[in-house]
């Protein structure tokens, strides 16, 4: 296997709704930005591969329009995923595994303000059966919410921990952040129900903001960056489509994403997980093995900004900060997509020792 | 594992198709660069922008250069004939379709600008469009003008010796300077 690194990492100031800019407009700074951490061009640059999705947009081909942003003209080798950038992510390092490049380009974005979000993610259930019922992403995950405050694997006061904490983190360490603020949990448990049981502060605000990552192998990494952080292991697995074949108050695919991407809990230090839904923060907790007394999403994650598409990407590329400051040694950074948990993605990150 | 349907569900009629009806509604932010195209057209201007570095100029500019990856940041306004690089006769009708059959839909490169917009070409039978002729635009009335790409109505054919079109399909000469027609 060949090392590969995180060189650099960009992200947007994630809003509510980006009015006055379309969606390569949001997108040329944040890759700029990206690029210019370290002094190189997009013609420095291997392969390029990114991740949105058009029903966000609800324009057809929109991925290929954004691509002007970055220079693909004289034409660059260039992928896209329909997936959150962390896919993106892994495409690239398997590119970079092959040996055919060095260094390899990830960005994704999106404006989830552009539609009726919850009603667009319904779009992602099966065409036969669920997607007929329009059952929106939200009430996709007070479902799991419910099941899971059944069987007692999760309560409302640990959900709204999380929800508050998230928030705190956020307004602590995070200026990208969208939820910036200091309320406790037992004012969110003081909430009306929102869908199902889920208060509105176990959701997470919708968002619309870009992320870049430049991945580069070996001795390139050293060149491109003095404290480049390694990718020791990345994986991803996928749980059954239908949400009736799964158990919803589990997380096999994370669970098994975890052990193969090499995490031994003890060992790290800290994490960034991917979790949009405060319940999601403890079902992944579980599923992966995460100690009570772990540093959780020290950048408020999902719940304090959620860009679709995107927010798994920016735990990536959080995690990388977080070591590169030194403020971690080692990290897993892990991202979530479909309904309900249904993907995911787990990466080891550490710093040079 | 064998599947036992219920004596009800035996010998029934297989599902082939599953109709699922979808709508989505969407704002669409148009941004800075088709903004200050779409306001050009309110006032009967055609805007392009230029990239900083080649000054290629793009018509209408998502707001930026492929070749560059920078914001299209110079605003060029264009005098509105271009040259026809390809075309295409449209002889079937399709779901939505309002246009009369056979029409025209053509790829121009306006005078001044280096990338092509697509546009109809009327008051030209189809037999007689070709590449490299230069065409016009026609616009609605100024009191009929609203933000959209159809205030030009389409574009006509404008009688001007034609321009040359490399294989490409970009113009490598305008032609012979002197201008004919009524521009």
């Amino acid at each position: 296997m060949r090392d590969v690194a995180i060189v650099s990492f960009a992200q947007s100031h994630h809003r509510r709704a980006v009015e006055d800019l379309n969606e390569v407009e949001m997108l040329m700074p944040v890759t700029r930005e990206a690029l210019d951490n370290i002094g190189i061009g997009i013609g420095d640059i291997g392969f390029t591969c990114s991740g949105s999705t058009d029903y966000l947009a609800g324009n057809a081909f929109s991925f290929v329009s954004t691509l002007d942003g970055i220079g693909p003209w004289p034409p660059i080798s260039e992928s896209h995923v329909e997936m959150d950038g962390a896919w993106a992510l892994y495409e690239a390092w398997v590119k970079l595994q092959t040996g055919a490049v060095d260094t390899a380009f990830v960005y994704s974005y999106s404006k989830s303000s552009s539609g009726d979000l919850a009603m667009v993610m319904s779009r992602q259930l099966d065409p036969y059966a669920v997607g007929p019922l329009w059952l929106d992403s939200v009430g996709c995950a007070a479902l799991a919410a419910s099941a899971a405050l059944d069987a007692g694997v999760v309560t409302r006061e640990a959900m709204a921990e999380v929800a508050a904490r998230s928030r705190r983190d956020a307004l602590a360490n995070n200026e990208y952040a969208q939820l910036r603020f200091d309320r406790t949990a037992a004012a969110v448990l003081a909430e009306p129900d929102h869908v199902g049981l889920l208060h509105r502060s176990d959701c997470p605000p919708i968002s619309d903001g870009a992320a870049a990552i430049v991945l580069a192998a070996g001795d390139r990494a050293r060149e491109l960056c003095d404290n480049p952080v390694w990718i020791r292991g990345i994986d991803h697995r996928i749980d059954p489509m239908a949400l009736g074949y799964r158990d919803l108050t589990d997380v096999p695919s994370a669970r098994l994403a975890a052990s193969r991407a090499g995490v031994v809990p003890a060992e790290i230090d800290a994490w960034e997980l991917h979790a949009p839904f405060s319940h999601d923060e403890l079902l992944l907790r579980r599923a992966m093995g995460v100690p009570d007394d772990a540093v959780v999403n020290r950048s408020g994650g999902a719940l304090a900004a959620n860009p679709m598409l995107t927010a798994g990407l920016i735990r990536i590329g959080e995690a990388s900060w977080q070591i590169s400051s030194g403020e971690s040694e080692r990290m897993v950074a892990h991202a979530t997509q479909g309904p309900a948990l249904q993907q995911n993605l787990v990466a080891v990150l550490e710093g040079d020792r | 594992m064998t599947l036992v349907l219920p004596e009800s569900l035996r010998d029934v009629e297989a599902v082939t198709r599953v109709a699922t009806p979808a709508r989505l509604e969407y704002d669409f932010t148009a941004g800075r660069a088709t903004t200050t195209f779409l306001r050009g057209i309110l006032e009967h201007k055609i805007l392009g922008e230029a990239c900083p570095i080649c000054h290629k100029v793009y018509v209408p500019s998502r707001g930026a250069c492929p070749s560059h990856g920078v914001p299209t940041s110079e605003i060029v306004e264009l005098a509105g004939p271009g040259v026809l690089v390809s075309y295409c006769v449209v002889n079937v009708a399709f779901h939505g379709s309002v246009m009369e059959l056979p029409y025209v839909g053509g790829l121009i490169q306006l005078e001044g600008a280096d990338m092509f917009l697509m546009h109809l070409i009327q008051e030209a039978s189809p037999d007689e469009v070709r590449i490299g002729q230069w065409v016009e635009p026609v616009w609605r009335d100024d009191a009929d003008l609203e933000a959209t790409l159809e205030s030009i109505r389409y574009f006509r054919p404008l009688d001007r010796p034609d321009a040359t079109v490399d294989e490409a399909g970009h113009v490598v000469s305008w032609g012979p300077a002197t201008r004919g027609g009524a521009a």
